[in-house]
């Protein structure tokens, strides 16, 4: 099931630059790791297996600070900003109409 | 001041009898570290424990220790000097997680642990070496080179908490805090001689500790004696509003004990070394000599442990790790485009076995792949959780060694694939959220150096007291 493993398109899924000689690298190493964890298919599983163990936690939908008591906090981090806000590239291009959010498909 | 039989039980003693101050007590470890683990005359390798040592901050923070206990006022941890790994954070301070990506990045808030242990104005020495995002088995896969076993020097520390493993085992600090996600604190202190504890999931808030895999992430200490572990964990334990997966403090009575231990034998044979088993099987005959009766153990999922926690695990840290993207912290590289900001942030910031995993979890969670793996995992899970609750029916404890091997030499496990199965014993305690403690119970020998090997004692959820008083016992017969 898993021979045919693309790891570019993974990789442009996963944002992730990989250079080409990983790239050949990668190709061997994750089918052999997916390889390995295919053993769970032998598993034989009830339908006992699917009830929740975790409980949900829910807050009330509502802001628990004060406004802007964290804002200078945060920016700090930031590795650009304009005034109180972090400046990133813009998002949606109208030229070509994909811009920096590219699917990662071919 | 000789560091070498130091507990915090005993330099509890001695700070609050005024033996010595504190200040004093840093200072010895701070004078360590200088002489062993940055590089050495001729030639020699330092250990390697630290990425960054806060000898100022830690002498202030012990003068501010000093007059606690001047006070009268003394906590268990006040002046007790502790190594903090990587991916804690404490505010103002750099928390890399071992990583490029994070090389930079300062703090913005203090995790619930560090909370707590400021509460009871623990010392900080610095930060501790680590495999980047804690992945690995063995330290080597931190950014900034690997730790040395203090025990060998040619060997591993064990990983991914391996410079906290090797701090306390080196001297270098008196106690510190791991993470374990499948056995990162446990095989650490396995490899150098310590006692190291897995909490139950939700026992020790995760507010503030760098993310790997949400569903099994839990901070541990690392000490020299059972009684540090449960001291540590009693200053760090308790329900936190900021971790939404913290269990409330429900004060439930301790089940007694029936002191039965039982082992799953069927799956120890696979890949453990015959020396580690032998060592196994006479601290088990200790117990029993100690009057605890041993029960063979069916418990026939945990053999799909390795293969389930190899699909969960990345999967969540591809989640989780998704938010390092160059725009809110960490390292930035500059492009044309946001995506191109966000790929070669990724692929210059990340170091291999990170790109390696948060590949596989991008698989994983593909559509069309999802069902055959990452949900038939989490059902597979279900049996392994099943295979323990039903084994804590008849045994308070499942025991096992911590490891198959003792510690490994740098450069052995070049495979990842190796390195993996290096987890075998711990990662289903993580599956489960048990809690679980690793005492050292014997040495093997390997190359002409006697190397330590560990104990994993395993129970159910909130035995931790369970854990305490066999580790005890342990302890009391191994010596």
């Amino acid at each position: 099931m898993t021979n045919e493993i693309d790891v570019a398109a993974l990789a442009r899924l996963a944002r992730l630059e990989v250079s080409d000689p990983e790239l050949t690298k990668l190709e061997k190493e994750i089918p052999d790791i997916l390889a390995f964890v295919e053993t769970i298919q032998k598993a034989d599983v009830g339908p006992e297996a699917n009830a929740p163990t975790l409980r949900n936690v829910m807050r009330a939908d509502e802001n628990p600070d004060e406004g802007g008591i964290y804002t200078e906090k945060l920016l700090e981090a930031a590795p650009a900003r304009e005034g109180n806000r972090i400046a990133v590239k813009q998002v949606v291009s109208r030229k070509s109409g994909q811009g920096g959010s590219a699917s990662g498909r071919k | 001041m000789d560091l070498s039989n130091l507990t915090i039980t005993k330099a509890r003693k001695a700070l609050d009898e005024k033996e010595f101050s504190a200040l004093e007590l840093t200072n010895a470890y701070l004078e360590n570290i200088a002489k062993r683990d940055g590089d050495l005359p001729a030639g020699r390798q330092g250990i390697h424990a630290y990425l960054e040592v806060w000898e100022k901050e830690a002498r202030e923070e012990a003068k501010k220790a000093d007059e606690r206990i001047a006070r009268g006022e003394s906590m268990p941890l006040t002046g007790i000097p502790l190594g903090i790994k990587d991916n804690i954070l404490i505010e103002g301070r750099i928390a890399s997680a071992a990583s490029k990506i994070l090389e930079n990045y300062r703090a913005s808030y203090d995790a619930t642990v560090i909370t707590k242990l400021k509460e009871q104005d623990a010392v900080f020495l610095g930060r501790t070496n680590m495999d980047e995002f804690a992945m690995g088995g063995s330290t080597e896969n931190s950014a900034f080179g690997p730790t040395r076993n203090p025990l060998d020097t040619t060997r591993v520390p064990g990983g991914s908490s391996g410079g906290s493993a090797a701090g306390v085992a080196g001297h270098l600090a008196l106690a510190a805090l791991g993470s374990d996600t499948g056995g990162s604190v446990r095989q650490p202190a396995s490899f150098t001689g310590l006692v190291g504890l897995k909490p139950t999931y939700g026992a020790v808030s995760r507010s503030g500790l760098i993310a790997m895999a949400s569903s099994l992430d839990q901070v541990g200490p690392l000490t020299r004696t059972v009684e540090d572990t449960r001291i540590l964990f009693d200053a760090i334990k308790g329900h936190d509003p900021n971790d939404s997966t913290s269990l409330p403090d429900t004060a439930s009575a301790p089940k007694p004990m029936r002191r039965v231990i039982g082992i799953p034998r069927a799956f120890l044979k696979e890949g453990t070394d015959q020396d580690v088993l032998k060592e196994f099987e006479s601290t088990v005959q200790e117990l029993k000599d100690a009057g605890y009766e041993v029960r063979e153990l069916e418990m026939p999922n945990l053999a799909y442990s390795l293969a389930v926690y190899y699909i969960l695990m990345p999967a969540e840290a591809s989640t989780n790790l998704a938010r390092f993207d160059g725009i809110r912290y960490g390292l930035s590289v500059p492009a044309d485009s946001i995506g191109e900001v966000y790929s070669k942030t990724r692929g210059k910031g990340f170091g291999p076995e990170v790109r390696r995993r948060i590949l596989v979890g991008t698989f994983v969670l593909s559509s069309g792949y999802v069902d055959a793996y990452y949900r038939k995992a989490r059902s597979v899970r279900e049996l392994i959780r099943s295979d323990f609750a039903r084994a804590f029916e008849s045994v308070d404890a499942v025991v096992t060694p911590t490891s198959p091997t003792p510690a490994f030499t740098l450069g052995e496990k070049s495979d990842p694939l190796a390195m993996y199965a290096a987890d075998i014993f711990t990662v289903p305690v993580n599956l489960a959220g048990v809690p679980a403690l690793s005492v050292p119970s014997g040495t093997v020998e390997r190359d002409g150096k006697k190397l330590p090997v560990g104990f994993q004692l395993i129970a159910s959820h909130g035995g931790e007291e369970t854990l305490f008083k066999i580790g005890e016992d342990v302890e009391t017969t191994r010596i």
